[in-house]
């Protein structure tokens, strides 16, 4: 027996409501994040991860109530990402109910921010997010949904977080997201491999073999994913049986 | 089935977010009254009391003295039952060697240790924080009941306890090391997990914890 390998299902949302598609099986209202969440906790996940993509400050104020009503009925880890840039932000989704908040383009811009977050909230609920794309042999960290190039390497990004007090990489690999044919396993590795914090492998899953080599062959801790579970293709119950059959330490 | 306590105090004393502890608490016990409070009249006058704490415990204990919480809790550990939560746990030891060593309030007998940096098992690198779902291997004790052996809770910490009295120690985890998961004496348990983000497991041990009488 040993610490469990996690499934995180991903979630898009936009002023309180998941949006790009999920479409389950007796939902009725499939953008309800309450049922959603409630759905995925059944099912087993892990944790529970929020994209926040609204738009303007003033509308994420919903974000803040969505997590809120979740919190109330759903007692697995709440993560929630996406336009966090200040203290206050992140004060605003803790009080909320949120368990963890993912730091992406804000810890880009300014470094400093990471390091402040995690002395005043602490590590364990400091994720930096981290989109990286592969550039001749090397991975840099790329911003705006993967259109902006910053020149920062990715490995030595994702050491120098670690160093500034985050407690956990959200790795995405921008040239996999969406594509399902698998996380980029080399970046992956060679990120969980230079970094003493846990590493959240994302983009890329197309099907259930690709969580198994992103614990397997990529080191990930904790395997992230989106839409193979939105559509009901697999369940989250189902994965983790596969990865559990793969000889892989999971939570059944 | 309702649960013997009426009120249960959540005890906040600046530490971050306690919406989930009281969630957690309140949906297992709709009919109990499940306050978040740092008023000592109210936390005493509760029939149950929780004692959560997350990040340094420097910042933690500072925090405890300087609103006298630490007097609230040793009259709580003397007189009904008390759940201490993860640094809420590592507050009750002795000490910890966490931020170059804080004295902690004593209602266990050992010392927190840091998991350290170079942590392995089996040849394979463990990171820190240990976090994610553990088995946790119980000892005997009322709120373990209807939880089977083995069950994996959600943990997320640097530090463990290294208990001195064997017999406090009521859950064992591993990550690399042995650890303390759970400590029990008399009417005071405390957890290293995270009952309230436990799914089903930590439910049912935070409804044990609203219906025990603090009888061991």
């Amino acid at each position: 027996m040993a610490l469990a390998k996690r499934i995180i299902p991903c979630l898009d949302v936009d002023k309180g409501r998941v949006v790009k598609g999920v479409n389950f099986v007796g939902i009725r209202d499939a953008g309800d994040p309450v049922e959603i969440a409630k759905r995925y906790n059944d099912q087993g996940a892990d944790e529970i991860t929020f994209l926040d993509i609204t738009a303007s400050h003033e509308e994420r104020e919903t974000t803040v109530h969505m997590v809120e009503a979740i919190a109330e009925q759903v007692f697995i880890p709440l993560t929630v990402g996406g336009g966090i840039r200040e203290i206050a932000d992140i004060r605003n989704m803790l009080n909320a109910g949120a368990d963890k908040v993912s730091i992406n383009s804000a810890a880009v811009y300014n470094p400093d921010f990471v390091r402040a977050a995690a002395d005043k909230f602490g590590s364990q609920c400091i994720v930096v997010a981290i989109d990286a794309k592969q550039v001749d042999d090397h991975w840099e960290i790329f911003t705006h949904g993967g259109r902006k190039p910053t020149g920062i390497n990715a490995v030595e990004w994702a050491v120098k977080m670690a160093d500034f007090g985050a407690g956990e990489i959200l790795l995405t690999s921008m040239d996999r997201d969406g594509v399902k044919t698998g996380f980029d396993l080399g970046v992956t590795k060679a990120i969980s491999d230079a970094v003493n914090i846990p590493v959240i492998a994302s983009g890329g899953v197309g099907n259930l073999d690709h969580l198994v080599d992103g614990v397997k062959l990529g080191g990930a801790d904790a395997v992230l994913a989106a839409s193979i579970f939105h559509f009901g293709e697999y369940t989250v119950q189902q994965a983790k049986e596969h990865m559990a059959a793969a000889g892989i330490e999971m939570r059944l | 089935m309702t649960v013997n306590s009426k009120i249960c105090a959540v005890i906040d004393y600046g530490m971050g977010n306690l919406h989930s502890a009281h969630g957690a608490l309140q949906s297992v016990a709709p009919d109990t009254q499940v306050l978040v409070t740092g008023d000592p009249e109210v936390i005493l006058k509760a029939d149950h009391v929780v004692l959560p704490g997350v990040g340094a415990i420097r910042d933690c204990m500072a925090e405890i003295y300087a609103q006298g919480i630490d007097a609230v809790v040793r009259e709580v550990a003397a007189s009904k039952p008390l759940l201490g939560i993860c640094v809420g746990l590592q507050a009750m030891m002795e000490r910890s060697e966490e931020n170059g060593g804080v004295d902690g309030l004593g209602l266990f007998r050992g010392q927190v240790k840091y998991f350290g940096d170079d942590l392995r098992e089996n040849g394979e690198r463990l990171k820190v924080p240990h976090m994610g779902w553990n088995t946790v291997s119980q000892g005997k004790h009322p709120l373990w009941n209807g939880i089977a052996d083995d069950t994996r809770f959600y943990f997320v910490h640097s530090y463990h306890v290294k208990a001195e009295n064997e017999e406090q120690v009521k859950g064992r985890g591993h990550y690399g090391v042995d650890f303390a998961a759970a400590m029990g004496q008399d009417n005071v348990f405390a957890v290293q997990f995270h009952p309230e983000k436990s799914h089903n497991a930590g439910l049912a041990l935070l409804k044990n914890f609203l219906n025990w009488d603090g009888q061991a």
